[in-house]
């Protein structure tokens, strides 16, 4: 399994195009051997063609894309070594399973004894081997998608395992169950994975790191958990969460911090004046209290909606929106006003939409 | 006006699609119809418009024989899962297209349609194609479509199954205010997940193998699943069920220490029952019973470990994104005040009694 870099790597479809239209605004990457990535934002953000740079499917406009080092940016995908998983399925309809996983081996001449044991050791890990001699298009739509995989991670020198939407033609049912697979698999053979996706719930159920992609920018980078606790832009915030993070805006003015006249304390400075400062704070940490203290305001409850073991609350704040998600259990406040806390470590500074943090 | 369905039965190739299905569809109301895959959801709504013949059974609205009535005449619109728009015709002519048909007049198509648009929020995009709009607005068009006709009964078929779920939970939002401003129309919704079914509905219906299973008002079936297959539905995850004995006073599940029992079991009779704990009630403690990670899913703002504790698997949910690794071992602890008990036989016994009272924020 590779490294991949890219290296100040951008992308025109039309020449000529002045860079804020690129389908790919310049960027630097690291995609570190043996993890797994996704590559998840709305469409058109960029991510497939990202993919298509990795998989030599398109020339980059400018910059450089490296395997182990090894400039590949101008070879053809069948000379990078990697393994693709599309949407539809790719499969030899007419041979059996068996052979289906074995030919990317026999066209690299391995022998017949060493193609058997890899394509039994797969097929084990897909759950396949008692399918092994039948025709590969009986198959249902899932097992068809293990074998796209199974066929790149036969070979054992496979630079790195793209998959693009690789659950698209799954039904629903099956979604859940494959993707688990797929996740148990790339465990265990370790190769390098980026995955392209339109949905959050699959990137971070899936890659050990996201990539979100917004307009051909790489907006941030970094584990499920970091997106969750910590977005480096508003985007991110509304994108990752549900419900999406609260964004408040905070009383221009020279003083102390403050929200409705009343102060706000925080754990982080941040430099005043011409900007209009936005506090983040996820809806599963605003708190709804009995007593007044610290970082509490009144608020209005607006609305409730019952999601099952959780309810999420809406409380207008010195005139803005702030959503409340807190367990079932804790029932429903019975008067309309009520006291929100917003927990100081849990609050973030955004100054035009972008975490601006100094603590 | 109510719509009623009595004893529906339908089977194909020996596999019941629809058995027995009997429900009171109420003007004003949404009704959620919850149920996995293959439930019977689809054929259910495809019977009620008079797309799907039943074996037996009978369909009436407001008294009269609904199953004679001719499809075209049922007054019945339907939303699908897979939006379906004419590629070739504008925004406003997609929603107007059964108005023309209808040969209504053209002032009356244009403020019909107008109003249609404006309600999911597309007034500007009459004149896009389909496939200028992104999958949440070409939806939207779908259901301009079936709001603009006014039908008596509108019927939804898991309408946001195949978009993401920023989308599916902004459109969540704007139906809940989209359906309330439908005045007397039937509103029928299917849909797989709990949370959808929960935020919706008036009525949920709980469907499974062609049944409806349970009927009530969300916190109803919810806090009062009649079954453990109920439980499992309208949960997400899954609730955990798992066997176990009450005896002298003690809960005892295999693979844990046996514990006290919670005063809400306390007089139930001694014997084997099936316990029931949702997902926010197992928890990962520092000290407890040792299972093995199989399966971590992240869910929005929330981390699913699935966790085997011997043969038993359980799903834990906790608050806020947690890395853990296939493999780990883990240690689970059970709320035994959270626990439902069925019997043997899956039907329930008795609920954990805290969540019907509303209290002054905590």
């Amino acid at each position: 399994m590779a490294q991949l870099d890219i290296v100040d790597v951008g992308h025109a479809y039309a020449p000529g195009a002045e860079e804020e239209r690129w389908a790919l605004k310049p960027l630097q990457l690291t995609f570190e051997s043996g993890k797994t990535y996704a590559l998840v934002g709305p469409s058109g953000c960029g991510k497939t063609t990202l993919l298509n740079i990795l998989s030599g499917l398109v020339r980059p406009s400018r910059g450089r894309v490296l395997f182990d080092g090894v400039d590949v940016t101008a070879l053809p995908t069948k000379a990078r070594n990697i393994a693709q998983v599309f949407q539809f399925p790719v499969i030899y309809k007419s041979m059996t399973v068996y052979d289906n996983l074995a030919f990317p081996l026999r066209c690299r001449r391995w022998d017949k004894a060493r193609i058997d044991a890899k394509v039994r050791q797969v097929a084990e890990a897909l759950d396949l081997h008692d399918r092994l001699g039948q025709p590969a298009r009986g198959l249902t739509a899932d097992d068809k998608q293990l074998i796209s995989l199974g066929r790149g991670l036969v070979r054992d020198d496979v630079a790195a395992v793209l998959m693009d939407e690789p659950l698209t033609v799954i039904d629903p049912q099956l979604k859940h169950s494959l993707r688990r697979r797929i996740r148990e698999i790339t465990e265990q053979f370790r190769p390098t994975v980026i995955y392209v996706t339109h949905d959050q719930y699959e990137a971070m159920s899936f890659a050990q790191e996201l990539l979100v992609m917004k307009d051909g920018r790489a907006v941030q980078q970094g584990t499920p958990e970091q997106l969750f606790e910590a977005p480096s832009s508003t985007y991110v915030g509304y994108f990752i969460g549900s419900p999406a993070m609260n964004f408040l805006t905070l009383d221009r003015g020279d003083g102390p911090f403050a929200l409705g006249g009343r102060p706000l304390s925080v754990a982080w400075d941040v430099p005043r004046g011409t900007t209009e400062v936005q506090v983040g704070v996820r809806p599963e940490y605003v708190k709804i209290v009995t007593d007044p203290g610290p970082n509490t305001f009144p608020g209005r409850l607006r609305s409730v909606s019952d999601h099952g073991a959780q309810r999420v609350l809406e409380v207008e704040v010195a005139g803005q929106p702030v959503r409340v998600k807190r367990p079932r259990e804790d029932g429903v406040p019975v008067r309309e006003e009520v006291l929100v806390q917003l927990p100081r470590a849990k609050v973030l500074p955004y100054a035009d939409g972008k975490l601006v943090l100094r603590s | 006006m109510n719509l009623n369905a009595t004893d529906l039965c339908l089977t194909v190739d020996g596999v019941d699609h629809l058995n027995n299905v009997t429900a009171t569809f109420r003007p004003g109301r949404l009704h959620t119809v919850i149920g996995r895959t293959m439930a019977g959801k689809t054929t259910l709504l495809r019977a009620l418009a008079g797309l799907q013949k039943v074996d037996s059974g009978s369909l009436t609205l407001a008294g009269a024989d609904f199953l004679k009535t001719p499809v075209w005449r049922r007054d019945t619109a339907m939303v699908y899962q897979q939006f379906i728009n004419y590629p070739h015709l504008n925004v406003f002519d997609n929603v107007a297209f059964p108005l023309k048909r209808a040969r209504l007049s053209r002032d009356e198509i244009r403020r019909r349609v107008r109003q249609a648009l404006a309600s999911v929020g597309l007034a500007d995009f009459e004149k896009r194609k389909p496939a200028q709009l992104s999958g949440g607005q070409q939806q939207r068009v779908a259901m301009a479509r079936a709001l603009a006709r006014g039908t008596g009964i509108l019927l939804l078929d898991e309408p946001l199954a195949n978009l993401d779920y920023k989308l599916r939970e902004q459109l969540r939002d704007e139906f809940k205010a989209l359906f309330s401003d439908q005045g007397d129309a039937i509103v029928i919704y299917t849909t797989t997940e709990p949370a959808e079914a929960m935020m919706l509905g008036d009525v949920v219906l709980v469907m499974h193998e062609g049944r409806i299973l349970q009927t009530g008002t969300p916190q109803e079936v919810f806090e009062r699943p009649a079954t453990t297959t109920v439980a499992s539905i309208v949960n997400d995850p899954p609730m955990n069920i798992f066997a176990g004995r009450l005896e002298g006073g003690q809960v005892t599940v295999a693979g844990f220490q046996a514990t006290h029992v919670s005063a809400h079991l306390a007089d139930l009779p001694d014997g084997a029952y099936q316990f029931g704990l949702r997902a926010t009630d197992v928890s990962l403690a520092s000290s407890g019973v040792e299972g093995e990670v199989t399966y971590v899913e992240i869910s929005g703002s929330e981390t699913f470990v699935h966790v085997v504790v011997g043969e038993t698997p359980f799903v834990v949910q906790i608050e806020g994104i947690h890395d853990l690794a296939l493999g780990d071992l883990v240690k689970l602890r059970l709320r035994p005040d959270r626990l439902f008990a069925f019997d043997e036989q899956g039907a329930l016994v008795r609920t954990p009694s805290y969540d019907l009272v509303s209290v002054e924020g905590r």
